[in-house]
């Protein structure tokens, strides 16, 4: 292979012939995800990260491509300036609008 | 397919590890130096980790065919402390000579504090007075996106360094475009989690293609693969890609890209054409 050629993805029935069934077991994995914090009754739709995620599944219903790095810069920190200091080790996924707040 | 490991670190892995890399074709690893999962509290102990990369770790990759090199620095995980950062800059040109040294990595940035950019920055200075190619590490999830905008903004402001001659690694979707306009190599990190799934790493390849990229497992001590590099080899047979292309992401790319490096030697493929 050379220069810059873009290889061609599978023909769409093709793709779905062969990814169909994993994805679906994705889609229903998520689904009872989010029934299982229902059932704990406890308040998640506040939390930063859940929120961001409802956002992210909002986007898998729009059309067009380029979903996969619209949810990216969902949970992204949009922001630009460093950080002062080490807040904390490791990242949690998504970003905490509250975090700047303090900062 | 014969493939080469560009990120693995070994230390954190078992011999079985090196027999399963063996036998699935693995020829060559490059393996950066990285953080612990704790902090190390003294130069000393970062002494004895360089050691143990540049003199004990080539020798247990030889017992399985394996060529092993590596990449030498402090991590980015712990460059907010800038005392112990500027000791173990100042010790590591000693090591510079070993025969399977091939630069400066992975540096980088974790949650982007002003205090890892000038780390990072120590970093590169040193890369470039010696003349060492760079592997960059860029921050996880949230992080990612504004690190690596960081990261490339303080590479440019060195003006002798060639992006050729540096890898951005870990990259995703949404930074994989700004990586490669500026013209840096990039690598695609194949976690069962945290970065991307093989099925996302062939979706990258056919929208930006498979030059100056190639595949990682990255594997650790923490939730990784040590076969990631094979599966993401099956899943372009999956999606009905040439073996070619396949080949080229995961023996040719990283011969390409560390032949610059005049201590690597290129392994030798056993299923060369
Ligand atoms: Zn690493």
């Amino acid at each position: 292979m050379s220069g810059t050629s873009r290889p061609k993805p599978l023909p769409a029935r093709e793709a779905v012939d062969e990814y169909f069934i994993e994805n679906r077991h994705r889609v229903l994995d998520v689904a009872a995800f989010l029934d299982r914090l229902d059932r704990s009754g406890g308040d998640w739709r506040s939390d930063y990260r859940m929120e961001a995620l409802v956002r992210a599944i909002a986007v898998l219903a729009e059309p067009g491509a380029g979903r996969a790095q619209r949810i990216q810069m969902i949970f992204s920190d949009p922001t630009v300036e460093p950080k002062p200091k080490l807040d904390q080790k490791a990242a949690r996924g998504a970003w905490d609008p509250a975090s700047e707040k303090g900062a | 397919m014969d493939y080469i490991e560009m990120h693995a670190h070994m230390v954190s892995r078992t011999t079985d590890d090196y027999t399963q890399m063996a036998l699935m074709g693995c020829a060559a690893i490059t393996e950066p130096a990285f953080w612990a999962g704790w902090d190390r509290s003294t130069a000393d102990g970062f002494d004895d980790y360089f050691r143990q990369l540049t003199e004990f770790e080539p020798k247990r990759a030889a017992r399985f065919g394996i060529q092993h090199y590596t990449w030498l620095c402090l991590n980015p995980k712990e460059g907010e402390e800038r005392d112990l950062a500027r000791a173990v800059v100042q010790r590591i040109p000693k090591y510079l000579d070993h025969a399977n040294v091939l630069g400066i990595g992975e540096i980088g940035l974790n949650r982007v504090t002003r205090n890892e950019i000038e780390t990072f920055k120590d970093h590169v200075a040193l890369a470039l007075e010696h003349n060492q190619m760079i592997l960059i590490h860029t921050p996880h999830l949230e992080d990612k996106h504004k690190g690596t905008r960081a990261i490339i903004q303080a590479l440019q402001s060195f003006p002798n360094m060639d992006p050729a001659r540096v890898s951005i690694d870990h990259a995703e979707e949404h930074t994989i475009e700004m990586i490669l306009d500026n013209g840096f190599w990039t690598g695609l990190t194949l976690y069962p989690q945290t970065k991307v799934s093989v099925a996302r790493a062939v979706d990258i390849i056919e929208m930006h293609g498979a030059d100056r990229v190639y595949v990682d497992s990255a594997c650790d001590w923490g939730h990784s693969v040590p076969a990631a590099v094979p599966q993401f080899v099956m899943e372009m047979r999956r999606r009905g890609h040439a073996d070619a292309l396949a080949r080229k992401i995961v023996w040719d790319n990283p011969i390409t890209f560390l032949g610059q490096c005049p201590k690597f030697k290129p392994p030798v493929s056993a299923h060369a054409v």
